[in-house]
């Protein structure tokens, strides 16, 4: 039924089209919690594209062989092994970050984009398309948080990525370090999405009034002739 | 019936599976993991002790401890770990004594979530340095909105009130349980 899509565009829709966070409103818990920078942005994106990708390609490969009733229970473990494996890695390789990113790291399991996209792509599509859905829409959620951090990093803490960009004059605004300032970014952020959207909706609607009344005219004039 | 067995079968295997490669993942990571938390305690123990070259953990159920020596091994102090709540949540501090517990070196936030920019201004410079040969008996003590008059009192950072009576309690709290044990010969 989504063989007439193409692969690159199982990919790309993740960006804008159904970008997780911006569209289909999920996975909001992280991106309110850890974008007060851009690294731990990235990180905490990273890290979910990572259980993302592999619980996607594992559910797709055996979703033949799980029986429907116990579908759920089969993905749950099966990302919690995943986010268990990204987060005894984190703890051991980067342990700053696991400390700044702290419980969110194991709070990926019950991350709806993860199970989301297991339940609504991985089970019904083949493991390739699956692992390129799966990482367009880790891409998607890793560009809005990398976003997010960066304009609060930035308001927040003058600095973007640790180093500093505004001039000491700048006051920083502390309130986008604050949870508050977490729900105006995204609020803004989505604002100017469904705006986007809107503007290019209406914009294709006038085209096609346009359009019918053109050939309507076209259909009277010939009318006339005859 | 056969639907059933199909079932728990199905979770079993993935229960299985995931176990086994969670286990070998652990026998990696968990050796890493400890080396890491070792190799904090002791950038933290010395940070407190600047003219520490060693260290020996107390052993205490109660508290956790640590005797600082210097190069010739003589006992320089000791670098007491103390935590309890702040104004959001727990406030972990270590702090770096002298040899009768009477004066404190110098204090280190471990770990804090209080307000960005209000709370967490505890864990910049200028309220630290207070604590620079602070001394400690009877105990110490906080004043707010004057300077400190007595040898033994910080004041309180505007606006973070709360946050900064927090690690004046903390540390109060330490250093009472190391005198105790101190009483009892343990250090």
């Amino acid at each position: 039924m989504k063989a007439n899509k193409t692969l690159g565009y199982e990919y790309i829709k993740g960006f804008w089209e159904t970008n997780p966070v911006l569209k289909q409103v999920l996975g909001m818990c992280p991106t309110l919690a850890v974008t007060v920078s851009v690294m731990n942005g990235l990180a905490m994106a990273l890290a979910t594209t990572f259980v993302l990708v592999f619980s996607s390609l594992l559910i797709s490969s055996i979703r033949k062989l799980i029986p429907n009733q116990v579908r759920i229970a089969a993905f749950i473990v099966v990302i919690a092994t995943f986010v268990t494996i990204a987060d005894l890695v984190m703890k051991a390789q980067f342990p700053d970050l696991s400390k700044a990113l702290g419980p969110f790291v194991p709070l990926i399991v019950v991350n709806c984009i993860i199970l989301g996209r297991a339940e609504a792509f991985a089970s019904k599509n083949s493991p390739f398309r699956s692992f390129l859905d799966a990482l367009g829409n880790g891409t998607g959620f890793l560009i809005v948080l990398v976003v997010m951090g960066g304009i609060r990093e930035l308001i927040g803490s003058r600095t973007l990525l640790g180093y500093q960009i505004l001039p000491n004059g700048f006051e920083p605004w502390l309130i986008m370090i604050l949870p508050a300032g977490a729900f105006l970014t995204l609020g803004l952020l989505m604002g100017l999405a469904n705006f986007y959207v809107d503007k290019k909706k209406r914009s294709e609607r006038e085209e096609l009034i346009q359009k019918y009344r053109k050939s309507q005219n076209d259909v009277e004039v010939k009318g006339q002739e005859a | 019936m056969k639907k059933v067995i199909h079932m728990i079968a199905t979770l079993t295997i993935i229960g299985i599976v995931a176990g086994g490669l969670l286990s070998e993942v652990n026998n990696w990571a968990y050796p890493l993991i400890v080396a890491n938390q070792k190799a904090e305690t002791e950038k933290a123990i010395f940070l407190v002790q600047p003219n520490g070259k060693s260290y020996e953990a107390v052993k205490s159920p109660e508290i956790e401890i640590y005797k600082v020596f210097d190069e010739n091994k003589n006992l320089v102090g000791y670098s007491l770990v103390s935590a309890g709540n702040g104004f959001q949540g727990k406030v972990k501090i270590m702090t770096g004594l002298n040899k009768d517990l009477s004066e404190i070196e110098m204090i280190e936030i471990l770990e804090q979530v209080e307000t960005p920019g209000l709370g967490t201004k505890i864990t910049e410079e200028p309220f630290k340095d207070q604590f620079k040969g602070l001394q400690t008996l009877p105990q110490i003590n906080w004043v707010k909105g004057k300077a400190p008059e007595h040898p033994n009192e910080i004041q309180t950072i505007t606006g973070a009130t709360i946050s900064s009576k927090s690690v004046v309690a903390i540390i109060n709290s330490g250093l009472q349980k190391a005198r105790e044990l101190k009483d009892k010969g343990a250090l």
